[in-house]
């Protein structure tokens, strides 16, 4: 099959099969980051645009690299809140960056459904770095990669995800792409980061972790933001740490060979313990070596795939 | 100066009339209701195959004037209701400055007396200024023909302030007019709170923020002995607490809107801001039970919450979307479609437009009685039309109902006996 999407908004509209293209196409560059020149001139004549209406180090990172390495010209716009103040729209921001004729824009912003305004709107392909609490779907298809490469496949996997559900972009597009390719999901966190309906989205919850982690396959552990505790959803982060929180006691409980996963940025001793995070069971570096072979394939994708060959 | 409707199927249900009719109208009043009357000097209009209902009422909407006149004027406003066979409005008090003066509600009355094409009833400010401290000067404002009170949109969270604008509202013989929301419960809440709103990943409003609103206006109201009119229930649960309530004997009224017996937070889908209102898009179950109270008398009144919205406001990102929809000229179609699916019979469905709203704000309006004022809508039932953006008179053109297919419309309107609308 070949797949090229003209943009990559969300897991949901895909299907496995492309899921799974899209991850064999990851699979063919990632050996590019293990050479010692670490640049083909497949994008070559392309620029990508990385606009980021939100601080991320790591994706934006990540997106620039696989640009670069893909011989793309990558340009960063860190439009903070600033350029909301100053009264401009989201609309005429895109539409002023699209006149300078870029190939892709690569977006993160906090309201949920931006990047699928935007795709109305613009003539170039978008790809979602994160839209509010709606989807990250680059990050779910490199959790799905790294899960393939310890696992060897995804298919009649459990994976356990605990957290800040509510406010997670992560755990939606993830619970899609895990469910698509055939694995059961476990979601497990304080109601008050329980959204309603969660379980229409395809998985199973729990109020308890140790029930969610108990015999899964992979855990994965979300970011518990330093700014929600002491309002009204969490009392403190020391009696989450205590209940939610991933210890080696608490690690025992899922099978000898589970693999500890974490979007990051990590906060050590709350969702999860330093002796886990860096214990033998975690593959959270190769989430983040991962997501650069993911990124990697998307842009090329959406760029036209193969079809970029047939015109070199 | 005489007009005289020939042979149009006459409803008005506070005079429990549904017969095939003739109207005499005389000097902007109904002089003759009767078959077969024969006035040689009368200007004809034949109403064959049409409905003659009263003008009708729509006791809740937003004209944005003064001071929002690019969303909408009284001019544009009333000419959109002209359109939905609507001869008369009542409008909110949030425009800018807000009405809580005798000054704004002056220059709403008389703006619409002169250049309007329906009547105008303001509502004015519970609060001064709206700012849910003290009360408004409401003596003063009913004298100069202000018809309830209200802070719409900006719900008074002070119990004690509500409670006391209850007495003294009654003093005076006016409703409390509320647009109940528990603004904590709300917090930044965008759409309905449920399983689309996780999937969409936008923030909920949960109907316990209305109901928790709801049930505490009904205890101030039984407490008080005032009277109160529940604006735009979107909820099973504050349906229910209506019934209750009524039960009981308090003196409570609610109407609701259009779009809430018509649409689920479904439509919000793809981030359509023009699905975007408060209280917002409710689930089926709720929409089921709007529409049950509808059929059991529970709800007294259909009304628009008509709130016009400048493109450039609703062409944004959800989450900074600006609430509400326009519905002047979709309420008339959209209740027939009520009628049309089993949901309430024909001669409810007017009242609830006409002699029922008319009596929450007490209103001389809305009867087709000998004597009353000759405000009319004449209305073709089996008119297949679409819903089209530039055929609209309003303004402003957010509404999610842009080219539905529509039946029923007014195909004349008559304010005082006098045409200001055909179709």
């Amino acid at each position: 099959m070949s797949f090229n999407p003209k943009h990559i908004l969300g897991i949901k509209d895909l299907t496995a099969g492309e899921i799974n293209f899209i991850l064999d196409t990851a699979d063919s560059f990632k050996e590019i980051n293990t050479r010692n020149i670490k640049k083909v001139p497949t994008l070559r004549g392309r620029t990508v645009v990385n606009l980021f209406f939100e601080a991320s180090t790591r994706t934006r990172t990540s997106f620039e690299i696989a640009g670069k390495r893909l011989s793309a010209d990558t340009v960063n716009i860190s439009a903070s809140s600033s350029s909301v103040v100053k009264g401009e729209t989201l609309e005429d921001t895109a539409q002023n960056i699209e006149a300078m004729h870029p190939d892709i824009i690569v977006m993160r912003h906090s309201a949920s459904g931006a990047c699928d305004y935007l795709a109305e709107r613009l003539s170039c392909s978008v790809i979602n770095a994160g839209d509010g609490t709606h989807e990250h779907p680059s990050q779910a298809l490199l959790d799905a990669f790294t899960i393939r490469q310890h696992k060897g496949k995804i298919s009649g996997l459990t994976v356990a995800i605990a957290g800040d559900v509510a406010h997670s972009r992560v755990v939606r597009s993830n619970i899609y792409c895990l469910n698509k390719l055939g694995a059961k999901v476990k979601i497990a966190g304080p109601r008050t980061m329980l959204p309603p309906g969660l379980e229409k989205l395809g998985c199973e919850v729990y109020t308890n972790l140790e029930d969610a982690i108990t015999d899964a396959d992979c855990i994965m552990m979300l970011r518990i933001q330093r700014e929600r505790q002491g309002k009204t959803l969490l009392p403190s982060l020391r009696e989450y740490s205590r209940f939610f929180g991933l210890n080696d006691a608490k690690l025992a409980l899922a099978k000898p060979d589970a693999i500890v996963m974490h979007p990051g940025p990590m906060n050590r001793g709350v969702e999860i313990s330093s002796s886990v995070a860096d214990g033998k069971q975690n593959v959270i570096l190769d989430q983040v070596e991962n997501g650069v072979a993911v990124r990697m394939a998307l842009l090329y994708l959406v760029a036209g795939g193969e079809k970029l060959q047939e015109n070199c | 100066m005489k007009v005289l409707i020939k042979n149009g199927r006459v409803i008005d249900p506070a005079n429990n009339i549904d017969a095939v009719q003739d109207i005499l109208i005389e000097d902007g009043r109904i002089s003759q209701l009767t078959a077969g009357i024969d006035a040689k000097d009368a200007e004809v209009i034949d109403a064959s195959g049409f409905l003659v209902t009263p003008g009708l009422i729509d006791i809740h909407t937003h004209l944005r004037d003064p001071g929002l006149e690019y969303k909408e004027d009284i001019i544009s406003g009333t000419r959109a209701a002209a359109a939905g066979g609507v001869t008369s409005l009542a409008c909110m008090p949030n425009t800018s400055p807000v009405n809580d003066t005798l000054a704004v509600t002056k220059y709403i009355i008389d703006k619409a007396r002169e250049e309007g094409s329906a009547n105008v009833f303001p509502i004015a400010c519970i609060s001064k200024g709206m700012q849910g401290e003290t009360l408004a000067e409401m003596g003063e404002l009913k004298a100069a023909g202000c018809v309830g009170f209200s802070d719409d949109g900006r719900p008074v969270t002070s119990g004690e302030l509500m409670r006391r604008a209850f007495e003294y509202a009654d003093t005076f013989d006016a409703p409390i007019i509320s647009h109940a929301e528990d603004l904590s419960l709300v917090g930044d809440g965008v759409m309905n709170d449920g399983p689309v709103a996780t999937e969409l990943g936008l923030k909920g409003i949960p109907w316990v923020a209305e109901d928790a609103a709801t049930a505490r206006e009904i205890m101030l109201a039984e407490f008080t002995g005032g009277r109160l009119h529940m604006c735009h229930v979107s909820t099973k649960g504050s349906i229910d607490l209506v019934r209750q309530a009524k039960a009981r004997g308090v003196r409570v009224t609610c109407e609701v809107a259009p779009h809430h017996f018509t649409l689920t937070d479904e439509a919000v889908r793809g981030y359509n801001t023009n699905a975007k209102m408060n209280p917002p898009l409710r689930s089926q179950a709720d929409v089921d039970a709007v529409r049950a109270g509808l059929a059991d008398g529970t709800v007294d009144a259909i009304a628009t919450d008509h709130a016009p919205h400048h493109y450039d406001e609703k062409n944004v990102e959800f989450a900074i979307a600006m609430n509400g929809i326009i519905g002047l000229e979709s309420m008339l179609p959209l209740t027939l479609k009520l009628v049309d699916s089993g949901v309430i019979d024909l001669n409810r469905a007017i009242s609830l437009m006409t002699n029922q709203p008319a009596k929450i704000i007490d209103i001389e309006r809305g009867t087709l009685s000998v004597g009353a004022i000759a405000d009319i809508a004449v209305i073709d039932p089996q008119l297949e039309w679409i819903y089209a953006a530039e055929d609209l008179h309003s303004k402003s053109k957010n509404t999610p109902f842009i080219d539905w297919k529509m039946r029923g419309a007014a195909v004349k309107t008559l304010l005082a006996g006098k045409v200001v609308y055909t179709r």
